[in-house]
Formats: structure tokens, sequence, C-alpha cells
């Protein structure tokens, strides 16, 4: 796709300049175009080509906040937008610290989130990566039958302009392939994944990613429902991931702002083991969800949140910055053309310790090594911290990997995790997410069966 | 929205390359969503969204691409894409005639809310935002949302097909915060329903509040929840989650087809209590995922899935009907015109019981009693699956007793619908809910009378 964020950034300056006297006007435009294959037993399955923009449009007078947005960039529905977000207002009411981000001086970090050749890979070797995938995710066991295999991409383009001075874009794209296993033995049946991201389909790890796959899924095979006990878990990376989402979302501006946060008033506290380091880091152009600008067209950056176990800070949109009155952090984020800036994290990260998950698993007399969860989003309240998953995966008995387990829950509450963690492994894992996985071992888990 | 003449001019040109199959899914979305949080209306936000989807098959591919330019220069953009993706070499021309299908209604609205005025919308989360906080001292927080959105379908296919339709859905939810010694404790309710604003004339949405802000302030009080195997009451129209996820992906014709189901190959056979019978019905008047026509155009269903605990059939929808040469359910949809269609539920209940609700509980020695459920999830391939609970309490010597909190059940499908010992005779729906699915989610209803499972494994972390 050709750099068109010139010409997104003139439609967004167009309407910032149509702002009224008195008013704030944040005008954000994008557009994405994305490439879904999927193969099921050689064949394409389906080739899916989505293109997607539109823009959202804010207009804020005297403390009150109107919006709207569609999903097109045609002109006259723009004027409609605007036209609808200011009649919105109306309806808002005066919230003294409402407002849009003002330029701050700090400057993008230079990274490299745009690769021009991902653009000109050819449909055929699209689909032959997802068919090579499926090929060696087979071939990697007997047992082993794949579900999906995937190659997926997505170019993203931004811009924001605002009265109040703002007035950037950005781009990146990347692509992933993803793989889903099925293992059979008898009329038993186990599922695994695997995942390999990259900027480039050349930084691709296609063996990597079936291997993956077929293990996961042949070593849950014969697994059985194990006895309620406390237990030590070592979370699989991807596992951590998910994890850190939450954790994630417990430490903005917003919840604290508005009483949700249970880490509230807990600035410089001990929160977390101090092997514990927890960053937010958008310009490591490694991580999947790297980009140059927040939703609100501030310079991404990197933010320590627990440093060595200590809370040192909270992520923060404009509005959560200056109602904290605090600087803003560069955490606006947004679900798109269609949604309000609110404050989150763009790209965690537990900055990893030294050694592989084998070297982990070997100093371990009496564990589980959790290789995937299940449900959450249903057991995990990031308001009270009580969380309660399902999960599956392997024992460790004496330092080695032994049955496999599954249908059982692991529970503990957030707050008493980050502290019973016990170490961080360095194996780090870049995935399709907004945070980067680790293995992570964990003390005094409640874990739920039989 | 798009004129018949030139549905059948794009469908011709997408089957060009010579594929077996072409349709054209075009919507038009408008909407508005009204949010409050912090004792103030934040903001009032108004969107509109259309687009089409061009599906072209193609032996067994399928090409798919979309477009948010609906003339017919942008939808024959579209159709090329698509058919280049499912091309399969070949080629040809094919006329499309199509014939219009006549229209049904399965859910009359009374007031389209497009035509409500903002204020009153507005209102609505005042009086939530009152409601709430004055329901107890320890209501620290309240964040509530009402939205509605209209949407004008058309579905256009090579087959002849072509449906239009119309959908309007209204929703209010409510999420409260208590504070109290032991921390916060949320609570949540919502009432959604596919109808417009006559909804609120219908539903006090005080009480919704009050129910929002009471779970919130009920599990202040609450102990952790038991770890370990209990038997579990399900209160009437809080655990439909649970056959959505129990059973209810697993019995997708698409998921069976690829051998990723434990309920593959299990038609006609007992998978069930005896007690148990289970129906996905898209018909069901102003139910959250009522469809006059799927998202193929086929006419929504009453299907019955397992009677009296036998497999009867699986969902269906076209890709899967037509490879299995049998007819579809009414079970093709998708989350917008950016997505392919898949199988999906639409309500999926359990027919009542004959047991009077309160016999169940008295008759449980020691065990659970979930009052309401959050999300689950499901692996269909071994059948495992969560739910979470939101609101649940002890059962001790045939009596509820002290609240619990939150926490997820663990169980196996196939296991845990043999072990329904115990069915009431008091169906009710539960909240709306929104499946999620390869990545695409859509409105679905749920519901049961009381009933009881022998054992599920429960998440807390009290032994």
């Amino acid at each position: 796709m050709t750099d068109r964020s010139g010409e997104l950034l003139a439609i967004a300056d167009r309407v910032v300049a149509l702002a009224q006297s008195g008013e704030l006007v944040e005008a954000y435009v994008s557009r994405s175009l994305s490439t879904d294959v999927r193969v099921y037993e050689g064949e394409v399955e389906h080739f899916v080509s989505a293109q997607s923009e539109g823009i959202g449009i804010r207009v804020i007078r005297d403390g009150r906040t109107g919006t709207s947005y569609a999903g097109t960039l045609d002109p006259a529905v723009i004027a409609d937008v605007l036209a609808e977000a200011r009649d919105n207002l109306g309806y808002g009411e005066v919230d003294e610290w409402s407002g849009l981000a003002e330029p701050d001086g700090v400057a993008v970090t230079p990274q490299v989130l745009w690769s021009e050749r991902l653009e000109s890979v050819p449909t055929a070797r699209k689909i032959e990566l997802a068919k090579e995938l499926e090929r060696l995710a087979r071939a990697a066991d007997s047992r082993v039958r794949v579900d999906d295999s995937n190659y997926s991409d997505a170019f993203g383009e931004a811009a924001v302009a605002t009265t109040t001075g703002i007035r950037v874009s950005g781009r990146e794209n990347g692509c992933y392939l993803s793989v889903g296993t099925l293992a059979d033995d008898g009329d038993e049946t186990q599922t695994g994944f695997g995942f390999s991201v990259g900027r480039d389909v050349d930084e691709l790890d296609i063996e990597k990613a079936a291997r993956e796959a077929a293990d996961r899924a042949t070593r849950l095979l014969g697994a059985t429902k194990p006895a309620s006990r406390r237990v030590t878990v070592v979370l699989d990376p991807f596992v951590t991931a998910q994890f850190l989402g939450i954790i994630g979302g417990t430490l903005n501006g917003d919840s604290v702002v508005k009483g949700r946060s249970l880490f509230a008033n807990r600035l410089g506290d001990q929160v977390a083991s101090p092997l514990v380091t927890l960053v937010d880091d958008p310009t490591n152009p490694l991580a999947y969800t790297a980009t140059d600008i927040d939703g609100e067209g501030l310079a991404a950056r990197r933010n320590v949140l627990i440093d060595r176990g200590t809370l040192g800070m909270f992520v923060q949109s404009s509005y959560s910055a200056r109602r904290m009155g605090v600087a803003t952090t560069g955490n606006g984020t947004r679900g798109g053309y269609a949604g309000s800036p609110g404050a989150g994290c763009l790209a965690l990260q537990v900055v990893p310790g030294t050694r592989s998950q084998a070297a982990i698993v070997a100093g371990i007399d009496d564990g589980i090594l959790i290789q995937q969860v299940q449900g959450l989003h249903s057991g995990v309240n990031p308001v009270s911290g009580d969380f309660s998953t399902g999960a599956a995966g392997i024992t460790i008995a004496n330092g080695t990997l032994g049955a496999p387990v599954r249908e059982f829950t692991i529970a503990s509450t957030l707050q008493k995790m980050l502290l019973d963690i016990a170490e961080v492994g360095g194996d780090l894992e870049w995935l399709p997410m907004r945070a980067t996985g680790v293995s992570l071992v964990i003390h005094d888990v409640t874990m739920s069966g039989a | 929205m798009i004129d018949n003449d030139v549905l059948e001019r794009v469908l011709s040109a997408a089957l060009r390359t010579g594929a077996d199959f072409a349709e054209i899914f075009a919507s038009d979305w408008r909407g508005t969503g009204v949010g409050l949080d912090d004792g103030r209306i934040e903001q009032l936000s108004t969107g509109r969204n259309r687009g089409a989807g061009i599906r072209v098959i193609s032996g067994e591919t399928t090409g798919f691409a979309h477009t948010a330019d609906l003339t017919e220069t942008g939808l024959l953009a579209a159709a090329r894409v698509a058919a280049d993706a499912a091309r399969q070499g070949g080629g040809g021309t094919r006329v499309v005639a199509l014939t219009a299908r006549p229209s049904r209604t399965v859910s009359p609205i009374d007031i389209d809310p497009s035509t409500v005025a903002k204020t009153a919308k507005v209102e609505l989360l005042r009086r939530v935002d009152d409601a709430a906080r004055s329901t107890g001292g320890a209501i620290t927080q309240v964040s509530a949302g009402y939205s509605d959105g209209r949407t004008l379908i058309v579905v256009a296919n090579s087959d002849g097909l072509v449906a239009r339709d119309e959908r309007i859905r209204t929703l209010l939810r409510v999420s409260a915060v208590a504070n109290g010694d032991t921390g916060m404790q949320t609570g949540f309710d919502s009432v959604g329903h596919t109808m417009g604003f006559e909804l609120f004339d219908k539903v006090q949405v005080e009480d919704v509040a009050r129910t929002a802000a009471t779970r919130a302030l009920t599990k202040l009080k609450a102990r952790p929840a038991p770890s370990g195997s209990l038997p579990v009451v399900i209160k009437a129209g809080s655990g439909g989650v649970l056959f959505h996820e129990a059973c209810g992906h697993g019995l997708e014709a698409d998921l069976v087809a690829k051998g990723a189901s434990v309920y593959r190959g299990k038609v006609g056979e007992l998978v069930a209590s005896p007690l148990v019978t289970l129906v996905d019905d898209g018909t069901m008047t102003h139910e959250w995922g009522a469809i006059a026509i799927d998202d193929e155009g086929h006419p929504s269903q009453y299907n019955v899935l397992i009677e009296n605990g036998v497999l009867t059939d699986y969902m269906w929808d076209y890709l899967r009907a037509r490879k299995e040469g049998r007819p579809q359910s009414g079970n093709g949809r998708r989350q917008s015109y950016k997505d392919l269609p898949m199988v999906r539920m639409t309500n999926t209940y359990v027919l009542n019981g004959s047991e009077s609700p309160d016999d169940i509980i008295r008759d449980t020695e020691s065990g659970v009693y979930v009052a309401h459920l959050g999300g689950g999830s499901v692996n269909t391939a071994t059948g495992d699956f969560v739910f979470g609970m939101t609101e649940a309490y002890l059962i001790e010597n045939g009596e509820i007793t002290e609240p619990l909190r939150e926490g997820n059940l663990i169980g196996n499908g196939p296991q845990v619908l043999r072990d329904i010992d115990r069915l009431g005779n008091d169906f009710a729906m539960g909240n709306p809910g929104t499946c999620g699915k390869d990545g695409q989610g859509v409105p679905v209803g749920d519901g049961q009378p009381t009933l009881r499972v022998k054992a599920l494994t429960i998440g807390g972390t009290a032994s």
C-alpha cells in the first residue's frame, strides 16, 4: 500500500480547520489492510483480503465532550460526523478535566516498523507459508492433525490532528503464522498451538511454530485430572503474556482516578517480588504492537511500571494525567476510529532473567508447568484481584517433566501472585498480542481438581 | 440499500473466474452509545458503518473481500478481489437471476431508537447512577452504558437468493464497585433485547442498577470460594452459558467436520442426562440472539439439538450443509460485513423440567448455589470448559448460606451433561451475551430452569 499517511493527515487537518471558536477538536483517521490465509488439509480454506478505513472526531466545548465516527473517508460523511460530534457534546456533562492531548516535547523514538518488503510478498508465497506450516506440524508426529494453519499480515496507518497542536501520523506492518493442532490417541484428543511473528516473512520461524504446536498437543495425551492442592507453577511464555495483559490493565491512570485500581495509593510500595521489573515498551520494534505514536498522537515511550518489585508509575492518557496532576506517559489507547482514547499499556514486558525454561524446570521438585489457560476473561476480576482460571499442563517431579494434567483450575489473587513470583525466565517470546511472553515461576497457587 | 439488478451484475462478475458460488452481504449500521462513569455522562457517541463483504467459493476454497464503497464500481472491485482469491482456473459467464424471499418479522419494533431524543437516553443513565448509589453507602463507583443500533441487511447469492432484513437491538449495562474492609468488589447486570426503545417501558432501569449494586455489596461479605469438586445448583436464567460452552460450541458443524468436537459421530447417542432437551432458537421473539434471517439469508429456525438426552442434530451454515448435502439450519452468522460467516448459536436454552427449585436446593446437603454467571469458554476438542461465577453462595444442609467470592468452575462437557441430576420448572432466559469465535463476536441469548450438576470443580482458593 502506497504511503498514504500524508493523505490521512491532510484529512485530519481539514477537520481541525473547521473548529469553531471555543471548541477543541480532535480528528483520528486510520486505514488498514490485512490478509488472512487459512489452509486445511493442503487446500486454501479461505483467503480474506480486508480493507478498512474510518474517522473518529471528538469535539469539546465548555468541558463537555461529544464524539462521532464513521467507517468511511467520504468527505460528505466526514462533514456529518463533525456535525454529529458537535451535537452530541450537548448531552455530555461538564468535566473539568476534559481536554485533548497537547504536544509534550517528547520526540518519537526512531524505529523501523514498516517493511517495504512485506508489501511485495506475493499471494502465492503467503499461501505456501501456511501450507508449509501445516505440512511441518503434521510431519512432526503421526498422531497430529491440523485444525487450521494460518498466515496473517496487517498494514496500519493512522493520523491524529488537534486544535491543541498535535499533528502526527504513523504506520506499522507485520505478519504472523499461527497453527492449531489436534493430537489423537484412541478416543482421546488434545489440542496445541504455535505462533511466530515478524515484520517480514523472512523473520518467521516456521519450524518452531510447527514443532511447538505438535509438542503441545501430543504431550497432553493421557492427561488426567489432578488432586486439589497448593502448588508451584511455571507459566509458559504464552500464558504469562495473557496474565501480563490483565495486570497491565490494573496499572492505568483511568482505573486509579475512577476508583477501580487495586493498586491505587500503592505507588512506592513493594507490590511484586524484587525479581519483577515490568515495562511497557512500544519503542522496541521486536514487539508486535510497537508503535511510534499513541492513540492521542503523542510519542510512544518506554515506561517502567514496576521496578524490582516497587510500583513506580501508572500509564496515563492525557485525561487521566491531567486529573491525577502528573505528566502524560504517551499511553492513550483507542480501539480504532470508533473508540475514544483511554489509558492503557501498549507493549508490556517483564524484563527477562537468564535461565531457559528447561533449566528452571530442572530446579523444581514438585510443580506444574502451565501450558494453556482457559477462561481468563470470566475468571479474573481486575478490580478485586481475585483470579481463577482453567488450565492444562505437565506435572514437574524432581526436576523432570512427567505426566500431563487437565481439567483443573489455578487460583490466587493478582496481588499475592505478583509477590509470589520466584523466577523470571530468560526466554522472551514475541507474540501477536500486547504483551511479551516469558516463563514465570510462581509459588503457592491453589490448584483445584478432583 | 442495493438494487437487485446491481446485485445480479456483481454476482455474475464474482463468478467470472469459474467459482461455484458467490454471495454479497451488505449492511448499513447506525448506532448511538452513551457512557456514564464516575457520576457523570462522559459522552454521547454516534456512529455509522456500512459496507459489503463478497464471498466466492471454488471447490474447497473461499475467497473473501469487503468494501465500504456500496456503489456498483466499489462492489465490482471487491468482487474481483474475492474471485481472484478463490480462483481455481476455468472461467466463463454465468447469469444470476435473483428471486426475492418473502420478508418476515421475528421481533416487531414499536419505537425505533433512532427516533428517540438523545436526552431520553441520557436520562436513563442518570436514573441508573442514582439507583445504584442509593442501594448502599459502600457503593463507590458506577459505570453504565446505553447503546442502540439499527442494521439494514441485504444478502444475495448466485443460487438466486436475495433477502433483506432490518435488525434493531437495545442494550443497557451497569457495573458497580463496592468498597469495604476486604477491598473492592464489583457487580454487574445488563438487559438487552432485539427490540426498540419500548424496552424501557417493560424494564425499570432502577431494577438493573440495584441488581448490579447488590451483587457488589453482597461480595464485600463473601468468603473465598471452595477449591475442589462439589454439587452445584444453578439458578434459572443464570446458567445457560453452561450449555453454550459444555455442548453448544461442540455442536457447530464446522468444528464437527474438522474432528475438533467431542460430539463428532454422536448423533442418535445418549450424550446427556435424559432430563435435558436443548434447543437453539433464532425465532425467539425479542431475545438478544433473535434474527429473522441468518447472515446468509436463510430463515432462522427452532432447532432441537438434544432431545431427552439424545443428540439429534448439529447446527449448520451454508458451507457445511452444502458439503453434507443437507438443509441449512439458520445458523450462518458473522460479526459484520467485514467477516466470513461461520456456524454460530442464536438463543440456546434447556426446556423446563418438572421440579420445584426449592426442592432441588433443599435436597442438596452441601454444595454451591450459583445465582449469576459471567462468561465462559470451551476447548471443543477435549470438551473441557470453564465459566465464571459472579454471584454465588454456599449450600449447607439444604439451605443457601454465605456468599462466595468470584471464581471459575471447570468441567468436561459430556461428563457434566450426564451429571445433571435435577431439573426445575422455572425456566428463564439470562442476560444478553456476546459469543466469541475465531475473533468474531455475535449477540446470543441463553436460558435454563434451575438445575443441579452432581459434581463440578470449583476453582476457589479455600480448602
